[in-house]
């Protein structure tokens, strides 16, 4: 490489125009897809993802049920075009793996024990990458779970943060990811405090770990209030429009 | 403590609706005296007891509840019903018939075949098992005529309304019949196909706007507009 990358400028600017501690636009929407018993989408600066969830329903094939609670699957998936260079259809074992963890990071939140032998299946298909996708993916999940119907003790807000050009930084894009020293994503349960998913590639001190860790939990604290938001604005409207009728 | 939300409001999973000596009802649950919401849905407080009514959500059996359902297979001591819930129905030849059932003589599709719809009731679940129905009751069984509607089972309570003051005019306005399945199905059946194309729509929009007040009226209103259209 013979040029190196200014990730954060003298002014304390990023590439895209954030300041450090920043989020990038965050769009979402509930309840996208009529065919899936809860759906919903998410637009993070340049990501776009798409969820999906069915169920709870009957677990095929039937030897994997189980007796006492449902069984939560979860499928992680980059679309080919999603990416500059075109990327297998097929599973990566990035894709496996995080379809592990961000299923793990839901378990704690559903009420799992209420539906013994059903499955609970969760797609989040990835359209457009742009870095932190996981954690656009856990915080779109959610919405869909909730969208579904299924009862949760609380919603789950990802976000990642990390250091980029010597800087902590706050919900990393794909060249801070990619160029940047550390990231950490952090999947949370605010009304709890609770942390359900905490991954770190990188090399950070103990005291800059703590600060990042520190700076997503505000990040994933701001998602949240848009989260709720975006679960009421799909019923707040029709009610609104059904009041204003009425004072006609 | 005072109430952190207003009735009616919408809540979403998390959010902490009271704290202190309340009970948690429906769709919420409690954590060191503290009551959340577990689902998507508008907060009631009742008293002492907190409920959320849901948005949306999934048929879950019930003993005693009336279902509608769809013969999905036939097999040597009776059918499978797919209810429209994660779990599958069973309804055993005892249930379905007043005679002694043999086997070797009776052939099950004679009485009940795939893709027949039955209005049944449940008359057992534990969620171990799955569930039990009976057809052997007055008015259950197969079903002739009328067209069902599929709605969210979270609607079914408002297309009933308080003590079946929605379905009563329903009823007495589109001059059909209506049979409410609590795992969201509706049978509407009346004497011709505008009636129950009235009637459908009216199910529609009851579903759609189930969150918003005074709806009954709304509906009265609508259903005589299109009724005035026809004749």
């Amino acid at each position: 490489m013979t040029e190196k990358i200014v990730l954060v400028n003298e002014d304390g600017i990023r590439t895209d125009g954030r300041k450090l501690s920043e989020l990038r636009p965050i769009k979402l929407e509930v309840g996208i897809l009529s065919n899936a018993d809860g759906s919903a989408y998410i637009e993070q600066g340049k990501n776009k993802i798409l969820a999906a969830v069915y169920g709870p329903r009957e677990v095929h094939p039937r030897h994997m049920a189980l007796p006492d609670r449902a069984l939560l699957r979860c499928r992680y998936h980059m679309a080919p075009f999603s990416v500059e260079e075109r990327k297998s259809p097929a599973p990566s074992r990035r894709e496996v793996e995080l379809s592990k963890v961000i299923r793990e990071a839901f378990e704690p939140a559903i009420f799992l024990e209420k539906f013994p032998r059903t499955s609970i299946d969760l797609f989040i298909e990835v359209l457009q990458a742009d870095g932190g996708t996981r954690c656009a993916g856990v915080t779109v999940a959610s919405l869909a779970l909730a969208d579904a119907g299924i009862p949760m003790k609380d919603l789950i807000v990802a976000c990642a943060a990390g250091k980029a050009g010597g800087h902590l930084v706050l919900d990393l894009n794909d060249i801070e990811d990619k160029e940047g020293e550390a990231d950490i994503p952090v999947a949370y349960m605010p009304s709890f405090n609770a942390v359900s998913l905490l991954q770190m590639d990188g090399l950070l001190t103990i005291e800059e770990f703590q600060q990042a860790i520190n700076l997503a939990l505000e990040g994933c604290k701001q998602i949240y209030a848009l989260q709720k938001e975006a679960l009421k604005a799909k019923y707040q409207a029709i009610k609104e429009s059904t009041e204003v009728t009425e004072e006609e | 403590m005072p109430f952190l939300f207003e009735n009616r409001q919408i809540v979403t999973p998390g959010d902490l609706l009271a704290e202190g000596d309340y009970l948690a009802g429906f769709n919420t649950y409690k954590r060191d005296s503290k009551i959340y919401a577990s689902r998507l849905g508008l907060v009631e407080y009742k008293g002492r007891k907190i409920d959320v009514v849901a948005l949306n959500t999934f048929y879950i059996p019930s003993v005693g509840d009336l279902v509608i359902g769809k013969i999905v297979e036939s097999n040597l001591h009776g059918w499978t019903v797919d209810i429209n819930s994660p779990y599958p129905a069973i309804l055993r030849t005892s249930e379905a018939l007043n005679r002694p059932f043999k086997p070797q003589r009776d052939d099950l599709s004679e009485f009940l075949d795939v893709d027949d719809l039955i209005l049944a009731k449940v008359i057992s679940f534990d969620r171990t098992r799955d569930p039990n129905l009976t057809i052997r009751e007055p008015d259950l069984g197969k079903i002739k005529y009328g067209q069902i509607v599929k709605v969210s089972p979270a609607k079914i309570p408002r297309i009933i309304g308080r003590k079946g003051s929605m379905i009563g005019m329903l009823k007495k306005e589109t001059r059909c019949n209506i049979t409410v399945g609590q795992n969201g199905l509706v049978l509407v059946s009346g004497r011709n196909r505008e009636d129950e194309r009235i009637a459908i729509m009216a199910i529609k929009k009851i579903e759609e706007e189930a969150h918003t007040t005074g709806l009954t009226d709304r509906i009265t209103e609508m259903v005589r507009k299109e009724r005035g259209e026809v004749t």
